[in-house]
C-alpha cells in the first residue's frame, strides 16, 4: 500500500465528470465524477445494486452513458466502441470471468492479444502470463470452461494482460472464490501495479480492497456518497458501520 | 426392385445431401455466432443457382468455376447486408428480426420472379451424363464432383474455425458474447464477416445444386425450410451435424422417391424432423442446453 502510494504519479489517467447512465428509465449512475491517478489504485465499494458494474461498463464503452464525460489521458472515450476503448489500453476482468468456455486456455490467451497495440509482442505476453500463473502453462490445451473458479480468474486476468493494458478495471474479482485464493487475486492485483499498471477495483470485499487503495469511492444507489484515501474510508465511520460491520 | 437400384438411389441420395449439408452449414454458422436466423437462406440459395446458369449462358464458365465470383460476391453481399441492415436489430426482438428477413426473402423471390419469370431455368455440361461405374453401381460424375466441392468447402470452413485467429475470434463472440466485448473484439466487424461466410456457403451450394436440378424462383422457400430441417436434425450448432443432417435428408428424400413418388419427398424429411424432435430433441450432434 505504502509503495503503491508513493510509485503513484500525479498524473490523472481517467477523468470522470457528471456521468449519467440509464437502464430504460431507470437511473443506474447519477452525476459521477471520478479522478483515476497514474500508476494508482482506485477502488470503488459499494453495495449491490449501487452502480459499480455500470460504471466499468460505461467506461469500457459496452453501456453508453446519457450525459457526461469520460477523458482517457486528456480524450474523450465517451462514444468510442468498446473494441477502440480497449485499443487505447483500458482492460478489463469483467465481473464473473466472461472467459471463452468451450475454448482452450491458449485460445482464449490468444483473443487477449488480438488488440492491434498488443499484436507485435503476443507471444511474449503469453509467456509472461505463463510466467505469472503457471497453472494455466499445464492447462494449455485444456478447456477454459472445466478450469476452476480460481483458474478462470487467473485466465481472465492473463487474458486481459495479453491486452498490454495500462489500465486493467477489475470488477468483482474475489466473488465465489474461496479465501486462500482470494488473497492470492490481490496479491497479483498489487504486483501488477507494481509493475506500472493503473488499477480500478471494484469489490464487495470492502476492507481488503480499502487497504489496497490509494484513494477510494463509495458508490450508493448510483451517486458518490463519499470519497477519500483508502486510509480515511477504512477510519471513516459511516463506512465502518455500513460496509465493515464495526 | 433390386439391391441395385436401392443402393444407386441411395448414393444419389447421400451425394446430394451434402450439398444440402453445405448449405445448412451456412444457417447453422450464421445462427451459432450472430444468433439471427437467415429466413433469406433459400432465397439466396436460388438467387446463386441463377447466378451459375447466367455466367454458363453468359460466358459459358463452368459451374465449378462460377463458385468462385459467385462465393466472393455472396461474402460481399452478406457482409453488408449483416453491416447495414442486421445489426441495428440485434438488439431488437427475435419477431422483427423475423420480419425484416423474411421481407428480404419476399424482395428476393419477388425479384427473381421479375427478371426470370417463374419458368424453370437449367444448364447442360457434357459430364452431366457422363457416370462412375463401379462394379454394378452407376454414380453421376457431376453428382460425384459437386458433392466433393460441398466436402472440400466443409472442411476449409472447419480448418478456418479451428486454426485462424479470425476464425477464433468468430467463435469467441458465440461462446461468450459480453467476453468478446471485453477483450476487445470488434464484435460487429465479426458478425458481418460471418453472415459473408454463411453466405459464401450458400453460393457455393448453389453452384452444384444447379447441376443436379432445374431452378426457379418459388425453389427459394422450400430450401429456406429444408436449410432449417437439416440444421434442427442435425443439431443446432454444431458444424458437423448440418452435414450428417443434409446427408441423412438427401438419403431419405431419395428413398421416398423411389419408394412412393418423387412429390412424397417432404414427407420423409418432415417425418426424420418429427422423430429427431421427439427422441433427441437437440438434433443428431447436437449437445444438450
Amino acid at each position: 500500500m505504502a509503495d503503491a502510494a508513493a510509485s503513484a504519479g500525479n498524473r490523472t489517467l481517467l477523468q470522470i465528470e457528471g456521468l449519467n447512465l440509464f437502464y430504460g428509465d431507470a437511473q443506474a449512475l447519477a452525476n459521477i465524477s471520478m479522478q483515476v491517478l497514474d500508476k494508482g489504485i482506485v477502488a470503488v465499494v459499494g453495495a449491490n445494486g449501487a452502480g459499480k458494474t455500470s460504471l466499468i461498463r460505461a467506461i469500457a464503452g459496452i453501456e453508453r452513458p446519457r450525459a457526461g464525460s469520460i477523458r482517457f489521458k486528456g480524450s474523450e472515450i465517451v462514444g468510442l466502441p468498446s473494441h477502440a476503448i480497449c485499443e487505447l489500453g483500458i482492460g478489463q476482468v469483467a465481473e464473473g470471468r466472461q472467459i471463452f468456455p468451450t475454448m482452450s486456455v491458449a485460445e482464449n490467451l490468444e483473443m487477449g492479444g488480438l488488440l492491434k497495440r498488443a499484436r507485435p509482442r503476443a507471444a511474449q505476453a503469453m509467456e509472461d502470463v505463463f510466467t505469472l500463473f503457471p497453472r494455466l502453462r499445464e492447462r494449455t490445451h485444456q478447456a477454459a470452461g472445466t478450469l476452476s473458479g480460481g483458474e478462470q480468474q487467473m485466465l481472465a486476468i492473463g487474458r486481459c494482460l495479453m491486452g498490454n493494458p495500462e489500465l486493467i478495471m477489475f470488477d468483482e474479482p474475489s466473488l465465489g472464490l474461496a479465501p486462500a485464493v482470494v488473497q492470492e487475486v490481490f496479491r497479483v492485483i498489487k504486483a501488477l501495479n507494481a509493475r506500472g499498471i493503473t488499477i480500478v477495483l471494484v469489490e464487495q470485499n470492502v476492507a481488503a480492497s480499502l487497504r489496497l487503495a490509494t484513494r477510494a469511492y463509495v458508490l450508493e444507489t448510483g451517486e458518490v456518497a463519499l470519497e477519500g484515501s483508502g486510509a480515511e474510508l477504512l477510519a471513516d465511520d459511516r463506512v465502518r458501520k455500513a460496509y465493515l460491520g464495526l | 426392385m433390386t439391391w441395385d437400384l436401392v443402393a444407386n438411389v441411395l448414393i444419389a441420395g447421400l451425394l446430394t445431401g451434402m450439398v444440402y449439408g453445405l448449405m445448412a452449414l451456412g444457417l447453422s454458422v450464421i445462427f451459432g455466432v450472430v444468433r439471427v436466423v437467415n429466413f433469406a437462406h433459400g432465397e439466396m440459395m436460388t438467387i446463386a443457382m441463377y447466378a451459375a446458369v447466367i455466367l454458363f449462358v453468359g460466358f459459358r464458365l463452368d459451374p465449378f468455376l462460377a463458385v468462385l465470383p459467385v462465393a466472393a460476391a455472396f461474402f460481399v453481399f452478406g457482409y453488408w447486408l449483416q453491416k447495414g441492415l442486421i445489426n441495428p436489430f440485434i438488439t431488437r426482438p427475435e419477431h422483427s428480426q423475423f420480419m425484416l428477413l423474411v421481407a428480404v426473402a419476399i424482395i428476393m423471390v419477388n425479384v427473381l420472379l421479375m427478371v426470370f419469370g417463374p419458368d424453370a431455368r437449367n444448364l447442360q455440361v457434357d459430364y452431366q451424363l457422363e457416370s462412375f461405374e463401379i462394379g454394378r453401381l452407376l454414380v453421376d460424375k457431376a453428382r460425384v464432383y459437386a458433392a466433393g466441392v460441398a466436402l472440400l468447402t466443409a472442411g476449409a470452413l472447419f480448418g478456418f474455425f479451428r486454426f485462424t485467429l479470425t476464425g477464433k475470434a468468430i467463435r469467441a463472440c458465440a461462446d461468450n458474447h459480453l467476453g468478446a466485448l471485453v477483450v476487445g473484439l470488434n464484435v460487429k466487424h465479426l458478425y458481418a464477416l460471418t453472415f459473408g461466410i454463411g453466405s459464401a456457403c450458400v453460393a457455393v451450394a448453389g453452384c452444384m445444386m444447379v447441376l443436379l436440378v432445374d431452378v426457379t424462383p418459388n425453389l427459394g422457400p422450400a430450401y429456406t425450410l429444408l436449410a432449417f430441417i437439416t440444421v434442427i436434425v442435425g443439431g443446432m450448432g454444431s458444424m458437423p451435424g448440418a452435414i450428417v443432417g443434409g446427408i441423412l435428408i438427401g438419403m431419405s428424400e431419395a428413398l421416398a422417391g423411389l419408394l412412393i413418388s418423387p412429390s412424397a419427398k417432404s414427407m420423409f424429411s418432415f417425418g426424420l424432423l418429427i422423430l429427431v424432435l421427439l427422441l433427441r430433441p437437440q438434433g443428431l450432434l447436437g449437445k444438450k442446453p
